[in-house]
Order: C-alpha cells, then sequence, then structure tokens
C-alpha cells in the first residue's frame, strides 16, 4: 500500500543506492527544507481561507466569494499583492533588527515542525527530548516580536511587543504544566512513545476527567501564546492599530502574518499529538470489526483531521470570546488556569501511580 | 467560603462562554441565516430593510395629486439647506388668494437621509423612497423637482 513511510524509505534506499551517506544525508535535508517551506506556504494560504469563511458564517456573512469558485483564490490573489508591495523600512527604526525580526518569528516556527509526527513513520526528526524541545522552542517566537516591536520605534509597537512578552511568560506555565500531564501518563517525552501509548485509545479518553481538564488548559493556553482573540492583546486593532506589526508592510507583514497561521497549526498539531492521539485511528475497546474500518483511513488523513478540527475550535473561540483586558488575561492566568493545572497535575500524578487510568 | 465563590465564578465563566459558543454555532452551522445581500446579482429580488432611506419623494396619488401644502416645514427642519420650496398664489372659486406649492426643490447631493423633514411634514405628503442607484455623470442632475409637472393640491387638504 501506498503510504507516506514507504515514500520516504523509498526515496532514501534511492539516494543511499546512488551517493555516498553524506550526500545522500544533504540531499534529504534540501527534500526536507523544499516539502517544509511548500507546507508553510500552502498552510497560510489554506488557512487564512478558512479563517475568513468561518469568521464570515459565524457573523452570518459569506465572506470572501468572488475570486475563483466559492472565493478559493482569494488569499493567493491577497498573497500575490503582498509580494508586488514594497517592504518599508521607517527611517527612525533600528534597521538590521527590524528586517531580523520576521525571520526569526518565521524560523521559530519552522524549528517546530521537526519533532512532529505527521503520519505513521512520517517523522523530520524523532528527537527523544521531544516535548520538551517543543515547549522550548515556542518561547522563542516571543523574542522575534518583543525584537519588532522595540526596533519599529512606534509606541505602539512597544506597547503590543511589551504584551506580547507579559502574555507568553504566564501561559508558558500552564501549557508546560497541561503537557506535563500527558508526559506523566506516558513516562517518556519521546513525541513517537507519547502517540505509541495512546494505540488503545486515546489519552483524552483513557485519562477521566482529569486530562479532560488538562486539555481545556491546554487550548486556553495555545491560544493565548499564538496571540490568538480573546488573547489578541499584542495586536488589539482597536488600541494599538496593529500592535508589533505596525510599522511593517509589503513580504515582512506578510510573513508575521504567515508565522501567525503556522504556530497555530503547530500548537493544535501538538494538542493532536499529546491528547487525540496524532496520527492513531480512533479505536474503541473490543469492536474489532470498527477499529478495522478506521484502520483503513491512511494516517496522515488522521492527524490533519484532528488537527483541523483543533483549529477549528481556535477560529471558534476567536470569533466567538470579547478580548480580555491585561489586567483580566493576567489575572486569569495566575488566578485561575496556574493553581488548576498544578492541582490537576497532583490528581494525574496519583491517577498514573495508581494506574487508573484505561 | 471562598473556594466556594471559586467555583462558582469558574462554573458561571464557561457556562456564559458556552452560551456564546452555541449561538455562533448554530450561525456556522444554519447558513440560512446569512443576511448578505449578492448585490449585483440580486438586483431584482433585493431584500431592502424597511427602514432604509434611499431619496426623499413626494407621493402622488392617481389623479396627480399631492398633499403638499407648501408650508415650508421640511424646509426649515432640514439641517443642510437640502429642500427649497417655491410657493406662488391662486385665485380660487371664492376669489380669494390662496399660497400653493410652485416647485419643490430638492438637492440629492446635499441630503443626508437624516429624516427630519419626513418628521416634519404635516400633511405626510413627502417619504422616504428606497431606490438607491444614485449615481449620474451631471451633478446638475441631482437636483430635483419633487411634485409632478401640472400636479396640484389635493380638495380639502388645508
Amino acid at each position: 500500500m501506498l503510504s507516506l513511510e514507504g515514500i520516504t524509505n523509498f526515496i532514501d534506499e534511492g539516494l543511499n543506492a546512488t551517493f555516498n551517506p553524506t550526500i545522500a544525508l544533504l540531499c534529504e535535508f534540501a527534500i526536507v527544507g523544499i516539502c517544509a517551506i511548500t507546507l508553510f506556504a500552502t498552510l497560510g494560504l489554506v488557512l487564512v481561507l478558512m479563517e475568513r469563511k468561518v469568521a464570515a458564517f459565524m457573523q452570518i456573512r459569506l465572506g470572501p466569494n468572488r475570486v475563483g469558485p466559492m472565493g478559493m483564490f482569494q488569499t493567493a490573489a491577497d498573497t500575490l499583492k503582498l509580494v508586488m508591495k514594497e517592504g518599508l523600512t521607517p527611517d527612525g527604526a533600528d534597521k538590521f533588527l527590524f528586517n531580523l525580526a520576521p525571520f526569526i518569528v518565521m524560523i521559530a516556527a519552522m524549528l517546530l515542525l521537526a519533532p512532529i509526527a505527521f503520519a505513521k513513520g512520517f517523522q523530520i526528526w524523532d528527537i527523544n527530548i521531544g516535548v520538551l524541545y517543543i515547549s522550548a522552542i515556542s518561547s522563542i517566537s516571543v523574542i522575534g516580536i518583543l525584537m519588532a516591536g522595540w526596533a519599529s520605534n512606534n509606541k505602539y509597537s512597544l506597547l503590543g511587543a511589551m504584551r506580547s512578552g507579559a502574555q507568553i511568560v504566564s501561559y508558558e506555565l500552564s501549557a508546560g504544566l497541561s503537557i506535563i500531564t500527558i508526559v506523566v501518563l506516558t513516562g517518556s517525552i519521546q513525541l513517537s512513545d507519547i502517540v505509541a501509548s495512546q494505540e488503545n485509545g486515546w489519552w483524552l479518553f483513557k485519562g477521566h476527567i482529569p486530562v479532560i481538564i488538562s486539555f481545556i488548559i491546554f487550548i486556553i493556553a495555545v491560544t493565548a501564546e499564538t496571540n490568538r482573540a480573546p488573547f489578541d492583546l499584542a495586536e488589539a486593532e482597536s488600541e494599538l492599530t496593529a500592535g508589533f506589526h505596525t510599522e511593517y508592510s509589503g513580504m515582512k507583514f506578510a510573513l508575521f502574518f504567515l508565522a501567525e497561521y503556522i504556530n497555530i497549526f503547530i500548537a493544535c498539531a501538538i494538542g493532536a499529538t499529546l491528547f487525540l492521539g496524532g496520527w492513531m485511528p480512533f479505536h474503541i475497546g473490543s469492536w474489532h470489526a470498527f477499529n478495522h474500518i478506521m484502520d483503513y483511513i491512511p494516517s496522515s488523513l488522521w492527524f490533519v483531521g484532528k488537527t483541523f478540527f483543533l483549529i477549528f475550535l481556535m477560529m471558534w473561540f476567536r470569533w466567538t470570546f470579547p478580548r480580555l483586558r491585561v489586567d483580566q488575561l493576567l489575572n486569569l492566568e495566575w488566578k485561575y488556569l496556574l493553581p488548576i493545572s498544578m492541582f490537576n497535575l497532583l490528581l494525574v500524578t496519583i491517577v498514573a501511580i495508581m494506574g487508573w487510568h484505561f | 467560603m471562598f473556594l466556594k465563590e471559586y467555583i462558582k465564578d469558574i462554573y458561571n465563566a464557561v457556562k456564559s462562554l458556552l452560551t456564546g459558543m452555541k449561538l455562533t454555532g448554530y450561525y456556522f452551522t444554519h447558513h440560512k441565516e446569512i443576511i448578505t445581500e449578492q448585490y449585483p446579482e440580486n438586483r431584482e429580488t433585493l431584500n431592502l430593510s424597511e427602514r432604509f432611506r434611499g431619496e426623499v419623494v413626494m407621493i402622488h396619488d392617481e389623479n396627480n395629486e399631492h398633499a403638499c401644502t407648501g408650508c415650508s416645514a421640511c424646509e426649515l427642519a432640514c439641517p443642510n439647506g437640502t429642500i427649497k420650496i417655491i410657493n406662488k398664489f391662486e385665485i380660487n372659486a371664492e376669489g380669494k388668494k390662496k399660497k400653493a406649492i410652485d416647485t419643490f426643490i430638492y438637492h440629492l447631493e446635499l441630503c443626508t437621509m437624516c429624516n427630519l423633514c419626513i418628521v416634519a411634514c404635516p400633511t405626510d405628503t413627502i417619504k422616504m423612497a428606497q431606490n438607491f442607484e444614485h449615481s449620474v455623470y451631471d451633478r446638475s442632475l441631482l437636483t430635483k423637482k419633487l411634485n409632478h409637472s401640472g400636479s396640484k393640491i389635493r380638495e380639502g387638504v388645508e
């Protein structure tokens, strides 16, 4: 059967047979890089269109429907427009940092792609500290945001960047604690192990109420970490025009915009891997016939389906909830999410020690 | 006691958030609720709101008669001089001079559709029409005469 694992193995063997191992490895690097960039570009187009359509339907509108069938080429046209535009650097800006910032944000998003298992045996780098790697790298993007805010030499940019900093420092904690609950249950921080441990059921169902609580906290925390409404204080159009990317235009603005959507995809992919079983098909206990049918759906489809379900959830949040004030944002984290997730971690630890999960 | 308040807070917060999500979820799944008018295509079947204001028109009945007495209440009510009433004096059957309207000038290019003239009119002779395709190549075309030529005041309207 044709699978992503088969294709990668075929390419790997073919390259190793023709070239010596070093050149074969370099070729593979190049292929992976091209695949990652293509994935990013497609994701940017698809997610922006999806966001606009979801937003429109939730606000009883139609959304983009003029460019192409159902407005499908709208985002492609927008990208073309952004490419043509001049990337202006303001006079008072710190030129080097200003031009560097969008790339830092993009590179952070790109690095996060490495340990994610897209399908069975289809993973760029199965690092043995996967979860730690993810939580470490995901906080690098805030440096890019702070850099953009500082280098723009603009009060709105700086305020937006500072808010974003406060926000990510706070919400990193509860995101980390909710990830740890899964690490406690699995006993491993390698992502392939975490996926393998969910073969007989996803952690969301196996782990009872504590895991459901930590899933909810995870979703809230990653929504905040990706700077999306109701936590989009870093942008806050009504008060800060566009926050940290007020001064950016053209392709540099597009890179920030793209990085936002890539970050959403990655956050949701991690959520799907940890709580919804990654590429594992949906299995119910001893219903063998049902399980067998589920196995026929390719693992990559399972992964993409789960990820897009979570992305839809985050879009649903965005177009329903009003934006929080800064003090409300920090209250929510330090007074509610953090104590709850700490208590929840204790509960999960007890569950894991006593072996009460399935 | 504190813990009770704390849990109650969380419960209420989650409940209100879910109520909001239920509504947007309903809109997302029920596309019939969509209120967008796809204008150039559905020009024949436009569904305009009753309160939509396009321009001021004068109501004429089938005998080409209107109810305008030429009292100028609308002209006074208009905040930006959109309306200009020109009156004339007619001699009626009993030999008395009576004020009547000669021309009701309406400057569409100045009108903000504020509806004050309609409210001010004592005989309800003017109303807001729903047409909105006003673009023309010459702005003098936007200065309109609202009373039809040859029209006269309806019998019994004072």
